[in-house]
């Protein structure tokens, strides 16, 4: 088995290539997917809270915590909230949708981080606003595994 | 039958926010890692939660390969009314787990 | 070379293979996680182990064998409070670990087949007989029975090994707190076996974690339950005598 050292080691290769694999996704990919959500719409840094450790223990589990300035209200609130890695092989990692039964805009999850990178959270409100906030993580490589 | 663990309060108060801890046993294969003989693993994920609560979605995730291993979500509702509330989650190959809890709301 | 050279450098190599961490100073690898690693682990209902003791618990009323008893029909649960912190130990004359003697009430008493190392169900009632000291120091002691096996897995910990010619003890006595590629060298000290480790995204053993040490240094792993895997067992428990056992933890 290639172990996820070896794999992001043969990142950008031929190597990598003849896998049939991404390391990491195209910025083109990228772009695509935060279209998808926004329709072209702009997205505005603010209002998003993205609470991930800035050195992880190990990128096969950091813990997420996504939290939005809203009321929660009938007329004003969170519809969803949409998590992206540009340096993962997809773009997008997870999306949850809210509403005002919610009660509170706020997430927490683990996450599966490749490599080191910015991840960011866009934040679509019920006035069709799109709100972000990004974190640089730093990913470190365990040591002494099943492979090396 | 897949294991996962559950976490509701028994009893809250109308209006009061309650945080639901979800967690669930599940590889999340992501379809990008190979096996010993370079063979490509193919994608076996959950890729869909929904919380209802008296039968009214309150909560929805869709998970894509970058969620971990035996996924946790941690979310918030509002304690409405007394009643169930029910945690479903689907997935690649047919995957498909329920499980519910009861709050009593005063 | 004169004599008191000689005497110098001899000196300097005893008091470097004898840099044992001081009782007051051994930490968890708790110790040296992130916080929000920390906070895993400290949570039963988002510490992903927790599944791993459910299953057990199944297990452990499941009946089995031809003699179609469960561990429960034997055991009852709360009587195997403080069973892990003293594992492993002689029983029958031999060393075994806390799994091996799993698998003897297995074999011997409800006459069904052992679980497989590192198996699902072998991993479960780890879990939860280890759940069961939680809390409780590590309780492996020096005695007249248990000393042969210290000595042989103290020798084992203190001895170069691998293509990379390292012994445990040069990380893990004399360099633990320092970075091994980024990440901190922990103390290596069993505080809450079976882990769930971030790296395998799964629950595992110490004899899975001491493999991954040994294939680090490019050994050749002990055989699953072979005798050297256990005196090492041992000896890692005993230099963790009176630690809490956390088990189960999770680790990176």
């Amino acid at each position: 088995m290639i172990s996820r050292r070896a794999f992001l080691a043969a990142a950008g290769g031929a190597a990598l290539a003849a896998a049939g694999a991404p390391a990491r996704a195209t910025q083109a990919a990228v772009d695509e997917a935060v279209r998808a959500l926004t329709g072209g719409a702009e997205v505005r840094k603010g209002r998003v809270k993205l609470d991930v450790p800035p050195l992880i223990d190990n990128g096969n589990a950091v813990a997420a915590v996504v939290s939005v300035d809203s009321p929660m209200t009938e007329a004003d609130h969170v519809r969803s909230i949409h998590l992206f890695a540009p340096g993962n092989p997809l773009p997008v990692m997870l999306g949850v949708f809210l509403g005002p039964r919610a009660g509170r805009a706020r997430i927490t999850t683990r996450l599966r981080v490749a490599d080191s990178q910015t991840l960011s959270a866009i934040a679509q409100l019920s006035d069709g606003s799109f709100w972000s906030d990004s974190v640089s993580v730093v990913v470190t490589i365990a040591a002494c595994t099943e492979d090396r | 039958m897949a294991r996962a663990i559950v976490q509701v309060p028994a009893q809250a108060k109308r209006g009061e926010i309650i945080e639901i801890k979800t967690l669930i046993g599940h590889t999340m294969e992501t379809g990008f890692r190979h096996n010993d003989r370079g063979e490509l693993i193919p994608r076996d994920i959950i890729r869909l939660f929904v919380c209802t609560y008296n039968g009214v979605e309150v909560f929805r995730a869709e998970l894509h390969p970058a969620v971990s291993a035996n996924p946790l979500l941690i979310f918030p509702t509002v304690a409405t009314e007394s009643g169930t509330l029910e945690f479903r989650w689907t997935g690649d190959n047919g995957f498909s787990a329920v499980r519910s809890a009861k709050v009593e709301v005063s | 070379m004169s004599v008191r050279l000689l005497l110098l450098l001899l000196l300097l190599a005893a008091a470097a293979a004898r840099a044992e961490i001081p009782l007051a100073e051994r930490r968890s690898g708790y110790a040296f996680m992130g916080r929000d690693t920390r906070a895993m682990q400290d949570d039963d209902a988002v510490n992903p182990a927790t599944l791993w003791v459910l299953d057990g618990e199944e297990l452990w009323r499941r009946k089995a064998g031809a003699a179609g008893e469960s561990c429960a029909d034997c055991h009852a649960l709360e009587r195997m409070r403080g069973v892990a912190a003293r594992y492993p130990a002689v029983r029958g004359g031999e060393l075994v670990s806390l799994e091996q003697q799993v698998n003897v009430c297995r074999v011997e008493r409800q006459k069904a087949r052992a679980f497989g190392y590192e198996s699902r169900e072998l991993l479960s009632l780890g879990a939860l007989i280890g759940r069961q000291s939680r809390g409780m120091p590590i309780a492996v002691e020096m005695t007249p029975q248990t000393r042969p096996y210290l000595e042989a897995g103290r020798a084992l910990f203190e001895r170069r090994e691998g293509q990379l010619n390292l012994a445990c003890s040069q990380c893990h006595d004399e360099r633990w707190g320092e970075k091994l590629g980024g990440a901190p060298i922990p103390q290596a000290h069993p505080t809450g076996y079976p882990i769930y480790r971030l790296e395998w995204q799964s629950l595992g053993s110490l004899e899975r974690r001491l493999r991954n040490c040994m294939i680090g240094i490019r050994a050749e792993p002990y055989a699953w339950g072979a005798r050297e895997a256990v005196e090492l067992e041992l000896y890692l428990m005993w230099r963790a005598r009176g630690m809490p056992l956390e088990t189960p933890a999770v680790r990176p």
